[in-house]
């Protein structure tokens, strides 16, 4: 799928005029990339779009935005280009306008989940099991959730393969994924260059709140992550069963990292709630929202699930978490959760480049 | 309303701001009248970049040290010392401490600069640039407590023997009256007013572009210097470089510049060379092109380069006009297209060897017999494509000011005007006679800007 020629033609009037100021040259990952170009191919200016963390530095320090008549607002121009770059390597293609809908996607599949997990759960309700196992039995759990974990999975690698072909399939190392790992960790470059933040929910404060939201977010993600896989690894190689004890690993990793996630989840839309929508991608702000508010339920369901312990309610919240984690699954190659492989392909090409630069 | 401001500070920009926060902090009740709508509040600070600083070892991210003698010796050479001496000392000096107090308000400076000027020892550059650093004063004088209007333009400034009594300012079309204790005036030149630039320079400075703020048109300098307050600088001078003569009339700024002169030759509507082109390098020079240019007709002139040289100077916001030939050249840029094949062809006869070319340095590769000569870098015309780009005089800021003396305090004939203090580029002509030095503006603001913030809460405190 082509990409859209007028987006990418903004982006590159936008490009060009940064290029000639470079008053921004500190703030984050994408100046540097900028200036290394003097004229910007399609896939220089989706390299810089996935980059660009929208922190919006850029745009409150621009002496060009409008009612200059150059109307600069860099962090839209590249975040339009952005998502139409997911949407352009979006994998089967047949699904790439799911970015575009993803709030109703979201709902739509999530309430088709619901339904059907509850639909199973009371239909075929084991004889035997423990705990949630009391509703559901491991084995139909695996038989839906294993491939609603795998096939998305796949299905990103093709996007990203066509991503890196598209971006110039720079020759990379393993130490361009660390330093790409590291700046993702810290989210170095929702820094500000200064290390006072980013201007994204008040004008032109600088903030680390949402730099921290999302770090909330990114960790809590991956302590949940850990504590499913070690719940795998206990149940098949030591054959320890659900439920467990708080003080098992599971626990001791799902428990914060659920509230991880939730907290970060609220912090991440309330913030959305009072930047200005003008500086994102333009249509993309409700699926954004829509996948925000499906994290954060993903996290607030499955701690809900944890205190309902031993009560009648664990029949519905488990077909509720259930479905909120299958429908995150499925569209993770077509949400907002895709941001997360690109950004970090991108990192990993940048650091490449900036290797092969100094060389 | 008036009742509630003991400070009344003209202008919003880098002076006006350190002014009102210095203000603010020693107590008083600040307002800032800025003519402009909040986008594009901060005059011309909003478009610069950097500070320069005296330094002695290491301060912030400046490296070395930069001593007195030699940021002294740096202005007296581009102002041929038009100069008063001992301000220009005292705004040295305190320059040093300038640069942590500026961090304390929340500016933020670039570790260190990857772009084509070698200013990392003698100036401090903002991350951002300076609508960055107007931010962060903005911010900071919230938090005081001062207050700002905007789109609030002063006319008129009521004196009384030595003392401003009252202020009037226009806003939403309604007239305001204030009667602060004391008054600042931070408010910049005249430059965005091209009728007083033509008075001044005649009718050729119709075609100037401007490429600051519309906003400076001198309305408070002019409504001073008509009630005899003490005035500073030659009005015919302004500075003016030569940019893109495709920039917006208006507030252009630092895009708007052309560093491929030096690789060029440059030509009139007559497709005639002026001056040399390969005189020094780009900074150094680049301020005396204004000049060339305004003097030549029509205030236009075309820079004309080879493929071989397109990639020696920063990027330029518009693209260049290119052509397969120099008479297509000629004809996409309105210029005779057999005199522009002439000029050409005689500069490329008196080029010599050029295996010295050196792009970044003064390599002596030059024209033999050839009038003007070029002394630099004078390679052949010859590789197509082909590039053009036209040039204008672009007028940065204006000399014409208010006299001030070391306490940034005005006056009238020999007496001061005992609450009324000027800072910014409104005075800086006290200091600055003509020429620049990358980064002095910002630092006069900042100096005077303080001075005149901590004069004028004084007296309100003691009135």
């Amino acid at each position: 799928m082509q990409m859209q020629p007028d987006l990418i033609a903004e982006a590159r009037r936008q490009a060009e005029i940064c290029n000639a100021c470079r008053y921004c040259e500190g703030y984050c990952s994408v100046f540097p990339a900028l200036h290394r170009e003097r004229a910007f191919a399609e896939a220089d200016l989706t390299h810089l779009a996935n980059l660009c963390h929208n922190c919006r530095g850029c745009y409150y320090a621009c002496q060009y935005t409008a009612p200059h008549e150059f109307d600069l607002n860099l962090p839209r121009a590249l975040a339009d280009v952005r998502q139409d770059s997911w949407k352009a390597h979006a994998w089967p293609r047949a699904f790439s306008d799911l970015f575009d809908r993803s709030g109703v996607a979201m709902a739509a599949l999530l309430t088709l989940s619901f339904a059907l997990l509850f639909a199973v759960a009371q239909g075929v309700r084991p004889e035997s099991g423990e705990g949630f196992y009391a509703y559901m039995s491991h084995g139909l759990m695996v038989a839906i959730f294993a491939p609603a974990f795998v096939l998305p999975l796949l299905t990103l690698v093709v996007s990203l393969h066509g991503y890196w072909r598209s971006t110039g399939a720079v020759r990379l190392g393993l130490s361009d994924l660390g330093s790409a790992l590291r700046s993702a960790g810290q989210m170095r470059n929702l820094e500000g260059g200064h290390g006072d933040g980013c201007n994204f929910e008040n004008e032109d404060r600088f903030s680390h709140a949402r730099r921290y939201a999302h770090q909330a977010v990114l960790y809590g993600f991956l302590l949940c992550v850990a504590s499913t896989s070690s719940a795998t690894v206990m149940h098949y190689a030591f054959g320890l069963e659900a439920p467990y004890g708080l003080f098992s690993l599971p626990k001791l990793l799902g428990v914060p990292g659920g509230v991880l996630l939730t907290i970060g989840s609220a912090a991440l839309a309330w913030l959305k709630i009072k930047a200005d929508p003008e500086l994102g991608a333009q249509g993309a702000w409700g699926g954004e929202m829509a996948f925000v508010l499906l994290l954060g339920a993903v996290g607030a369901t499955g701690l809900a699930l944890y205190v309902a312990t031993g009560t009648g309610a664990v029949a519905w919240l488990l077909a509720l978490h259930l479905g909120l984690v299958l429908t995150f699954f499925l569209l993770t190659p077509y949400s907002k959760m895709a941001h997360g492989f690109y950004r970090l392909a991108a990192l990993t090409i940048e650091a490449g480049r900036q290797r092969a630069g100094t060389d | 309303m008036s009742e509630c401001i003991d400070i009344a500070v003209i202008g919003g920009g880098n002076a006006a701001l350190c002014a009102a926060i210095t203000s603010a902090e020693a107590g008083a009740r600040v307002l800032i009248l800025e003519a402009a709508p909040k986008p594009y509040r901060g005059g011309n600070s909003r478009h610069t970049r950097n500070f320069r600083c005296m330094h002695h070892g290491p301060l912030g991210p400046l490296i070395d040290s930069y001593t007195e003698e030699e940021y002294l010796a740096d202005l007296l050479k581009v102002t041929d010392g038009k100069t008063d001496e001992g301000l220009a000392r005292m705004t040295i000096r305190a320059s040093e401490e300038c640069l942590p107090w500026m961090e304390a308000h929340g500016v933020r400076f670039q570790p260190s600069l990857s772009g084509t000027l070698s200013l990392a020892r003698t100036n401090a550059f903002f991350l951002g640039g300076g609508k960055g650093l107007v931010n962060a004063y903005y911010r900071t004088a919230e938090v005081l407590g001062v207050r700002v209007e905007y789109e609030a333009a002063v006319t008129h400034l009521e004196r009384e023997d030595d003392r401003i009594v009252a202020l009037d300012y226009t806003q939403g079309g309604k007239t305001h009256r204030v009667t602060p204790k004391s008054v600042v005036v931070a408010s910049g030149g005249f430059q965005a007013d091209t009728d007083w630039l033509a008075r001044a320079w005649g009718p050729a400075a119709k075609n100037f572009l401007i490429r600051g703020t519309p906003y400076n048109r001198g309305v408070v300098l002019a409504d001073l210097l008509d009630q005899g307050v003490e005035q500073v600088g030659d009005p015919t001078q302004c500075h003016a470089v030569a940019i893109d003569g495709r920039a917006p009339k208006f507030d252009g700024g630092i895009v708007t510049r052309l560093d491929c002169v030096p690789f060029s030759i440059v030509v009139n509507k007559n497709a005639e060379r002026f001056y040399d082109e390969g005189e020094d390098v780009w900074p150094k020079r680049y301020a005396i092109w204004g000049r060339l240019v305004a003097a030549q007709p029509d205030q236009v002139g075309y820079v004309i380069i080879d493929s071989k040289s397109l990639k020696l100077f920063m990027p330029s916001v518009f693209p260049p006009i290119e052509a397969a030939s120099i008479e297509e050249l000629a004809e996409k840029m309105d210029l005779p297209p057999n005199e522009l094949r002439k000029t050409v062809d005689e500069f490329n006869r008196s080029c010599g060897d050029t295996s010295d070319f050196h792009p970044t340095e003064l390599d002596g590769v030059s024209t033999t017999g050839l009038n003007p000569p070029k002394t630099n870098w004078a390679r052949p015309i010859t590789e197509p494509p082909f590039y053009g780009y036209s040039l204008r005089t672009g007028v940065t800021f204006t000399y014409l000011g208010l006299k001030v003396d070391d306490h940034a305090q005005c006056a009238i004939g020999n007496r001061p005007v005992s609450n009324l203090w000027a800072a910014g580029e409104t005075m800086a002509g006290s200091i600055l006679g003509q020429g620049y030095l990358a980064g002095f503006g910002m630092t006069i603001g900042t100096v005077f800007g303080r001075i005149a913030g901590k004069e004028a809460a004084a007296h309100a405190n003691a009135t």
